[in-house]
């Protein structure tokens, strides 16, 4: 990758007009983008206006437009609000108090961000579902016959899994935009006159509200695309746009309808995506000079600190119980196998795990578990290559002083709005034939997945190479670098940690990746989430066990991911 | 009137302020003055109420105001960064205090203009303050703190973050705004010139004590110490011990130096230092034959406008500076004498 990608920036170099720059850099990632991303949704629309589908508006039951989109609409809108009620609060903690397991819980609340759907709903599974922990407690505590807490499928399981996912991002964006208010505008304004409430109303918080505005936006985007938590703990009641798209589409095989879900779909996102950057690049408010920063304190009056310990405790809950009941209950038989009878051995076992590697008469896919984890090693792997190439060319491209790129960044902003569900719609109208069908081209998943991730490695690397001064870049060349030499010496060792910051992301990403997926995916070639899904919604304690052994390995993986994130980003680097 | 009493405050573990007490009197614009970390911007944000003190009291007319928050203290300060809210204009930003008056509206019109007038602003009234250039954002500040007619008004370094013309213009302005408004004004410096220019009495803040009160004449006069005389860079400082008391004399490596009567005389051997002011020095001839003389060699002499600083080199390696009106050339050798009441023994 590094090669070819050395090769054409050697020769984007080497023009001096930097249109022709422009669009040397742009050809290979706006050819992909032509036959991966616009090939397919052109195909959606053809779903809808070609007379071969049979598709008639007339015929076309409303309802079952109207009511997923207004059921999206309400859950995002509560979600998002919900998430506001408990992060904000939060947000304040972290921007202005120190105290013990600070570092810890930043980590633990940061998870969720790239914690793939499956194990998020694989975890609220593990601790409230009818398996789950709490359950299985009660019912042996007071010899119930049925599970008593009735969780999984309900409206309050998306909710919490949507506060769950999103608390990272109030609590970051918003977070940051607080501690970086200088703290001597509130003191102004007390001296002023300004009573501690009203300074909050008058100084604070009007600045702070195009940062809440623009975390909110972005929480709303993403529980607007929920997918795979409200396909596991929604059930079949609920039904976003996105669940709806799925199952049009695979179960009652209406693909004209799932169609124009996705069409509607790509709109609304569209719109939330464009809002989403109007209000982030209005969001840096004016810095006054010697802007004081908020220094951190510890809590001193006794109020404090309980209000402290109340949030730290609640947000501990959220954010570790699902994932720790996940982990012990992979790790714990409590339930009989299918056909035995009641009483069994209950404690420590390994045997989900062992079990993976078994390939057992009557598995699900015929294949032992442990080759879905070897499936998506090697497709994070190839998105990782595709994902980075094609990020890097994008930005040096993006980077180039020419009008053209006002015509292209729309054109790239599209397939960030685009959900990985409609991607996976397209990618199964169009890539029906072979050879993108047959199952020795195992290249259309990482290519679904490298599209999804290329927003975030693009975020990553443009800043970095923005702030590479060209002063830098020709003092290199005044010293006899060639432009080859010169991306090596200079470009490549600043890049560096935005270049491993989009590898996590890339690799975590495609390792968790859901929606698209379950569209294209084989049966007999499953991705860890895929298999996860397929295995926990099967009877039998062993199944049972082995989806969330999975979910654990992925966790841990994803959990080391944002270690690595934590630790390789600069400090004040933000990736939203 | 406000009484500082006995204010005690340590930082980050280290004791900053060890019982400072002073007063403001009415009508009185005082400069504290001290060098960077003395904790002179602490001093005010304890008076303003945004810090409490460890131990001590602020009286505003003998009442402590421990309890009263600073919302409710009404007395103006003006931040270092002059902290202007940047989501509001130049007239919002001014308005903010009348408005948290809760005055009528039409008042609190009248009044933000009367205080963009006096800043010579009100032309400007409708920017955005992150819009302005520095000298008019410290302009803005000072008409927001100004506006409510604050009892006390509190200015921290309010010229620190200006280039040097425009504070010398600015602290002119300063000065004839602070008097005619006849708010009583604590000005927080270090820097001495804008001190002098501006205050009617200097408190000098070193080692978490007032060390020195008084107008900048007594100061510049008679620093109480060594400490103060270095700070306001006053001139030559010798070391030297007292070896008679009739008249007083002091032994140094430049050799006996009498210094005018004292009424309270330190004892023989007890280690001092002399000032000897740059301005002092007379130049003279050997036959003259008088006290307090010192002969070198000019090793420096720098046009000044008025006057040429010299720098002379004297036997035991001693260095000393002086303004004289004609330039003398470099290598020429010089006979300089003190008069003993020009010259001030500091502990």
């Amino acid at each position: 990758m590094r090669s070819l990608f050395s090769h054409l920036q050697l020769h984007a170099n080497t023009i001096k007009n930097p249109t022709w720059r422009a669009i040397l850099l742009w050809l290979l990632p706006g050819f992909f983008l032509i036959i991966f991303f616009y090939q397919p949704l052109i195909a959606i629309f053809k779903l809808i206006f070609s007379p071969a589908f049979g598709f008639s508006w007339s015929n076309l039951n409303w309802n079952r437009v109207w009511q997923p989109l207004g059921f999206t609409f309400a859950q995002a809108t509560l979600s998002t609000l919900l998430t506001l009620i408990i992060c904000l609060p939060s947000a304040y903690l972290f921007s202005h108090f120190i105290f013990p397991g600070q570092k810890l819980l930043r980590l633990v609340t940061s998870l969720p961000f790239i914690l793939p759907t499956v194990v998020a709903a694989a975890g609220f599974n593990a601790l409230l579902g009818p398996r789950g922990w709490i359950n299985l407690g009660l019912m042996g505590l007071f010899g119930l016959e049925e599970a008593p807490v009735q969780f999984l499928n309900t409206f309050a399981a998306i909710l919490i899994a949507h506060v769950f996912y999103n608390t990272a991002i109030i609590i970051r964006i918003v977070g940051s935009a607080w501690a970086n208010q200088n703290n001597r505008l509130v003191q102004a304004a007390q001296v002023l006159g300004a009573k501690p409430s009203q300074a909050f109303r008058e100084i604070t918080l009007p600045l702070l509200s195009p940062a809440i505005l623009a975390a909110s936006l972005l929480v709303f985007l993403f529980d607007f695309t929920s997918f795979g938590v409200v396909l596991m703990l929604g059930g079949p009641g609920f039904s976003t746009l996105e669940v709806e798209i799925y199952t049009q589409a695979f179960h009652l095989l209406n693909l004209p309808l799932a169609g124009l879900l996705s069409l509607i779909q790509l709109t609304c996102t569209l719109t939330l995506t464009i809002l989403y950057n109007r209000v982030s690049e209005t969001r840096s408010n004016p810095v006054m000079p010697q802007a004081q920063k908020t220094i951190l304190r510890k809590p001193k009056t006794l109020t404090h600190r309980l209000w402290i310990t109340a949030l730290v405790l609640m947000l501990l809950m959220l954010m570790t119980a699902p994932l720790a009941a996940l982990t012990i209950r992979s790790l714990v038989k409590l339930e009989p196998e299918r056909g035995e009878r009641s009483t069994i051995q209950t404690g420590f076992t390994l045997q989900y795990y062992q079990e993976l590697f078994i390939n057992r008469r009557g598995s699900l896919f015929y294949v032992p578990p442990v080759e879905a984890v070897h499936n998506s090693l090697i497709y994070a792997g190839l998105t990782i290559l595709i994902s980075l190439t094609l990020g890097l060319l994008i930005t040096y491209a993006l980077k180039q002083r020419t009008a053209i790129n006002r015509w292209i960044d729309p054109l790239l902003m599209l397939p960030l709005g685009a959900s990985a569900v409609t991607l996976g719609l397209g990618f199964i109208i169009v890539f029906n034939t072979p050879p993108w069908n047959s199952p020795d081209f195992p290249l259309l998943i990482p290519i679904a997945h490298s599209l999804i991730a290329l927003p975030f490695v693009v975020r990553s690397l443009l800043p970095a190479l923005r702030s590479i001064p060209q002063s830098l870049r020709q003092a290199a060349a005044a010293l006899g670098a060639s432009p080859l030499r010169v991306f090596r010496e200079v470009d490549l060792p600043i890049l560096m940690r935005a270049l491993l910051v989009s590898v996590v992301f890339a690799f975590t990403i495609s390792l968790g990746e859901f929606g698209a997926s379950s569209f294209i995916s084989t049966p007999d070639n499953p991705t860890i989430p895929i298999a996860i899904y397929r295995y926990i919604s099967k009877p039998g304690a062993l199944n049972y066990g082995q989806a969330l052994a999975m979910s654990t390995m992925l966790m841990l993986i994803c959990a080391a991911g944002i270690w690595l994130i934590e630790k390789i980003r600069l400090p004040g680097e933000e990736v939203f | 009137m406000l009484r500082v009493n006995d204010v005690h405050k340590t930082y980050e573990e280290s004791p900053l302020l060890e019982g400072v007490s002073f007063i403001i009197n009415p009508d009185e614009t005082v400069c504290l003055l001290g060098p960077s970390g003395s904790g002179k911007s602490t001093l005010l944000r304890i008076i303003a109420g945004l810090e409490q003190a460890e131990s001590g009291a602020i009286l505003w007319d003998e009442k402590d105001l421990h309890s009263i928050p600073a919302y409710q203290r009404n007395f103006g300060l003006m931040f270092q960064d002059y902290a202007l809210f940047p989501h509001r204009t130049v007239a919002q930003n001014v308005a903010f205090g009348l408005r948290m008056q809760k005055l009528p509206t039409a008042e609190v019109q009248a009044r933000t203009n009367q205080a963009l007038e006096t800043i010579d602003m009100l032309n400007l009234s409708r920017r955005r303050v992150t819009d302005l250039s520095g000298g008019e954002q410290q302009r803005v500040a000072l008409a927001r703190a100004l506006a409510p007619n604050p009892r006390l008004l509190m200015l921290d370094e309010p010229l620190g973050a200006l280039d040097r013309a425009l504070r010398e213009q600015l602290s002119r302005e300063l000065r004839r705004i602070l008097h005619s408004t006849h708010i009583p004004a604590i000005y927080v410096t270090h820097d001495q010139d804008e001190a002098f220019a501006i205050a009617d009495r200097l408190l000098i803040l070193h080692n978490g004590h007032i060390i020195q009160s008084g107008t900048p004449e007594e100061i510049y006069n008679h620093p109480n110490s060594l400490w103060v005389a270095r700070f306001f860079g006053l001139g030559n400082l010798l070391e030297g011990s007292v070896t008679s008391h009739n008249p007083l004399t002091i032994q140094t490596p430049l050799g006996p130096f009498q210094v005018a009567c004292q009424s309270d005389p330190p004892p023989l051997g007890k280690k001092l230092t002399l000032l000897l002011r740059p301005s002092d020095a007379r130049i003279c001839t050997p036959e003259q034959n008088l006290p307090n003389t010192i002969s070198g060699i000019v090793q420096d002499a720098v046009f000044q406008g008025e006057s040429y600083h010299l720098r002379i080199s004297c036997h035991a390696g001693v260095e000393l500076f002086l303004n004289v009106a004609h330039n003398i050339a470099v290598s020429s050798q010089l006979n300089l004498h003190f008069p003993p009441k020009t010259i001030l023994c500091l502990a």
